[in-house]
């Protein structure tokens, strides 16, 4: 398989719309995710209120981005933890490195982490004699498939059953080939078995972090499936991968947001599990990890404080905008290239890869808004994306042809009686070839629209014209 | 307000140079509702095709052309919520730290209307004297519906047309793939976007497809004349008009005549 890249999106588009099994994916997810959040929202009266709440909790929290931070670290020291700052993913790369070293470790779990992806962290790992084991279902599926997640929430959303019994039927060999394996409770029962395995022998457990906790140097996770606690409980040793917006600061305020990410993400009133880590293990506690690490990834993001984009690390990775964007509906996350597809990941790509390697995601919009409608941090992605097309259109990064265009246009509309006299002769011509049918199957330069459709024939004569002329009959009857 | 107020057209680059029609049909409805319209000749385009591929410079030359020609009005009334949308939502914001012209944005933005629910919500138009045999349905534009609030209005009109029938779609609400320079940007994925619209709207029985923006209707209508089906495609303000044009690219309207004009 090629590399994904965003530079290549069109591409990659084009191919996931041809690409059978993941229609048929993508089929089945589309209505389910929208119907159930929908109805979460509509169970809780006062849905719209803890939306304002939430954006309130994030807008204060980033205002005072820094002092949170400090007061989480001294906090999470003070619980025992060991607190690490890196500037970028090779640096939190190497962070983990030392720690697995160090811990003289052969085999890490890890729960689901964006942050993980974000550091490339699996090959890495690989590359030095570590094996990381996905223990996430959906994130074990695609470790097995030799893929990337294509879901901020589910990662595996782009497999069928089917094809999640044949991967597993080629990785589990030692079970018996003619096993049934057609129901999702088969699926769930063999991967379960496999992973116990995993969990022992683990001598580093990794995780992400939904929150981390100012107040109590606190770290959450909320998972539906309860790996996230045996990877971070069972190993000696327990690495936390964040990045720096994931700070609030109380508990508080983590559980208001906890509220709006389950409904929003999977329309559960909660997640199954939230598991709240302070420190490692004490005295007399009767399980847990002896070290506990915690890295914070920067990544570019505090370039971008400050900006019009800070609104962006509200964000609390609920995966809403994803699910209910008619452009991720049709192509599924992989054609994006980037780490995080959809919406959100058409304002955050750019900033963590550069607008000159990514600038392609944020034009691929339509604008219909749907994402900011449904974001529960009410992040106006479709204007930040709008932001990221200025940028990219104030360094000339776009194609000369769509600038050219785009001046000529603009350059036209502002002299109406021009244009107006342009617009006459292109009409008449257009009408004119219509003039049979009603429309025009091809027409030159116009090659994106009658790829797919007819273009309407204008009816002939602008609007402004037959204005003029009724108005002066009408003069004239009324004299 | 006068309880005649001059209402200035913003007609739309599109309703201007593809479908007059739809322009006559909002005449028609606000001087029905007592309006004076005047269709200021100094208009061409609201900027948001450069507004939305980053040219900023050319959508603020373009918006106070705008701003300039149409403060002078009681009311600007466009029959679009994507064009209405621009100047009512965005203009303002086009401005920003230049507190002259955002001011005057300002005060454009706060008299501007998308057609339908000017006529409802403003006007308190509650019925039209119009006919058409149709089994209908009506797609929600994003900008109509997002940015402009558009929802019950043209249904409630729409209940009043003689012969009418409204199914509604499974999604209304979703995005048909139009999206200005999206669809010809992205061809496939408006493709795809458009065909799960037509598909909607075939799957609903209804002969007849209505929404409030042009852009959108070219789209779907382009798309299921592509595909050769006979649902027809008109503005809701034409049908709430009464019905003068052939169905929007078809030549004439299936089984001869122009529609049911009452
Ligand atoms: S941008 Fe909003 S909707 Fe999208 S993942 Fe983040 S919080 Fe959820």
């Amino acid at each position: 398989m090629t590399e994904l890249s965003p530079a290549r999106f069109s591409e990659q588009a084009a191919a996931a719309l041809k690409d059978a099994a993941l229609q048929r994916a993508l089929g089945n997810m589309r209505i389910g995710f929208i119907e159930k959040r929908r109805k979460a929202a509509d169970k809780l009266p006062e849905f719209e209120a803890l939306r304002d709440e939430g954006v309130a909790i994030k807008n204060h929290t980033l205002a005072h981005l820094d002092l949170y931070l400090e007061a989480y670290e001294k906090k999470a020291v003070e619980a025992g933890g060991q607190v690490h700052w890196a500037r970028d993913a090779g640096e939190a790369r190497q962070i983990v490195l030392r720690i697995c070293r160090d811990a003289g470790a052969r085999t890490v779990t890890k729960g689901k982490s964006m942050i993980g992806e974000e550091m490339h962290l699996n090959p890495f790992l690989e590359a030095n004699d570590i094996e990381p084991v996905e223990t996430d279902l959906g994130e074990y599926i695609i470790q097995l498939r030799h893929e990337t997640p294509s879901h901020i929430i589910a990662p595996a959303i782009h497999v069928n059953k089917d094809q999640v019994a044949d991967a597993f039927r080629e990785h589990h060999t030692a079970l018996p080939p003619d096993r049934p394996l057609d129901e999702g409770p088969d699926l769930l029962a063999e991967a379960r078995t496999e992973l116990r395995e995993r969990f022992i022998e683990a001598d580093v457990g990794i995780t992400g972090a939904n929150f981390l906790i100012a107040e109590t140097g606190s770290s959450i996770i909320v998972t539906n499936e309860g790996n996230g606690d045996l990877t971070q409980i069972l190993p000696r040793v327990h690495i936390v991968l964040a990045s720096l917006e994931k700070v609030v600061p109380t508990l508080e305020d983590a559980t208001t947001l906890m509220r709006l990410l389950a409904r929003s993400a999977t329309g559960q009133e909660m997640s199954v599990y939230t598991t709240v880590s302070t420190g490692p293990r004490r005295a007399g506690d009767p399980d847990g990890p002896e070290e506990y690490h915690v890295i914070l990834l920067d990544n570019g993001r505090s370039a971008l404080y400050g900006t019009e984009f800070q609104e962006v690390f509200r964000c609390i990775r609920c995966g809403a905008c994803l699910n209910h964007c008619p452009v991720y509906g049709a192509i599924g996350g992989h054609a994006y290239g980037t780490v995080y597809p959809g919406p959100i990941g058409k304002v955050l790509s750019p900033a963590l890869m550069g607008i000159d390697k990514a600038g392609k995601l944020p034009n691929a919009s339509s604008f219909c808004g749907r994402c900011e409608e449904v974001c529960p941090m009410r992040i106006p992605l479709p204007k930040l994306m709008r932001h990221w097309r200025e940028e990219e259109y104030d360094r000339k990064l776009n194609p000369a042809a769509v600038r050219w265009g785009l001046g000529l246009w603009a350059w036209a509309v502002r002299r109406p009686a021009l244009y107006r006299f342009g617009a006459r002769f292109a009409i008449a011509g257009m009408a004119f070839l219509g003039r049979r049918r009603g429309h025009l199957k091809a027409l030159p330069m116009a090659g994106g629209w009658t790829a797919h459709r007819n273009l309407p024939a204008p009816q002939g004569g602008t609007f402004h014209d037959l204005w003029r002329k009724r108005k002066s009959t009408r003069r004239r009857t009324d004299r | 307000m006068p309880d005649s107020p001059t209402v200035a057209l913003f007609v739309t680059c599109l309703v201007d140079l593809f479908r007059p029609s739809v322009g006559f049909a909002a005449v028609k409805l606000l001087e029905q509702a007592g309006c004076t319209v005047e269709a200021p000749s100094a208009q061409a385009c609201c900027g948001q095709p450069g507004y939305n591929s980053g040219d900023r410079k050319s959508a603020q030359a373009i918006a106070k052309g705008v701003i300039a020609a149409f403060e002078g009005y009681d009311y600007v009334v466009a029959p679009s919520g994507s064009c209405g949308g621009m100047i009512a939502k965005h203009y303002p914001e086009l401005f920003a730290g230049d507190p002259a012209w955002q001011a005057r944005a300002e005060a454009l933005a706060a008299k501007t209307h998308e057609l339908i629910s000017y006529l409802v919500d403003v006007r308190g138009m509650t019925a039209v004297e119009s006919r058409l045999d149709a089994v209908c349905t009506y797609h929600d534009s994003c900008s109509s519906l997002r940015e402009m609030k558009v929802k019950a209005q043209p249904r409630r009109l729409l209940q009043s047309v003689e012969g009418l029938a409204l199914r509604e779609l499974e999604t209304p609400e979703v995005c048909c793939g139009f999206g200005g320079a999206f669809c010809v940007k992205y061809p496939d994925i408006s493709n795809a976007m458009v065909a799960d619209k037509t598909a909607d709207i075939a799957q609903t029985g209804a002969d007849t497809v209505l929404a409030g923006d042009l852009g959108c209707l070219m789209n779907i209508a382009g798309k299921l004349s592509r595909d050769g089906s006979a649902i027809r495609a008109w503005h809701v303000a034409e049908v709430l008009a009464g019905v003068e044009a052939p169905p929007i690219a078809q030549a004439e309207t299936p089984g001869g005549g122009s529609g049911g004009r009452p």
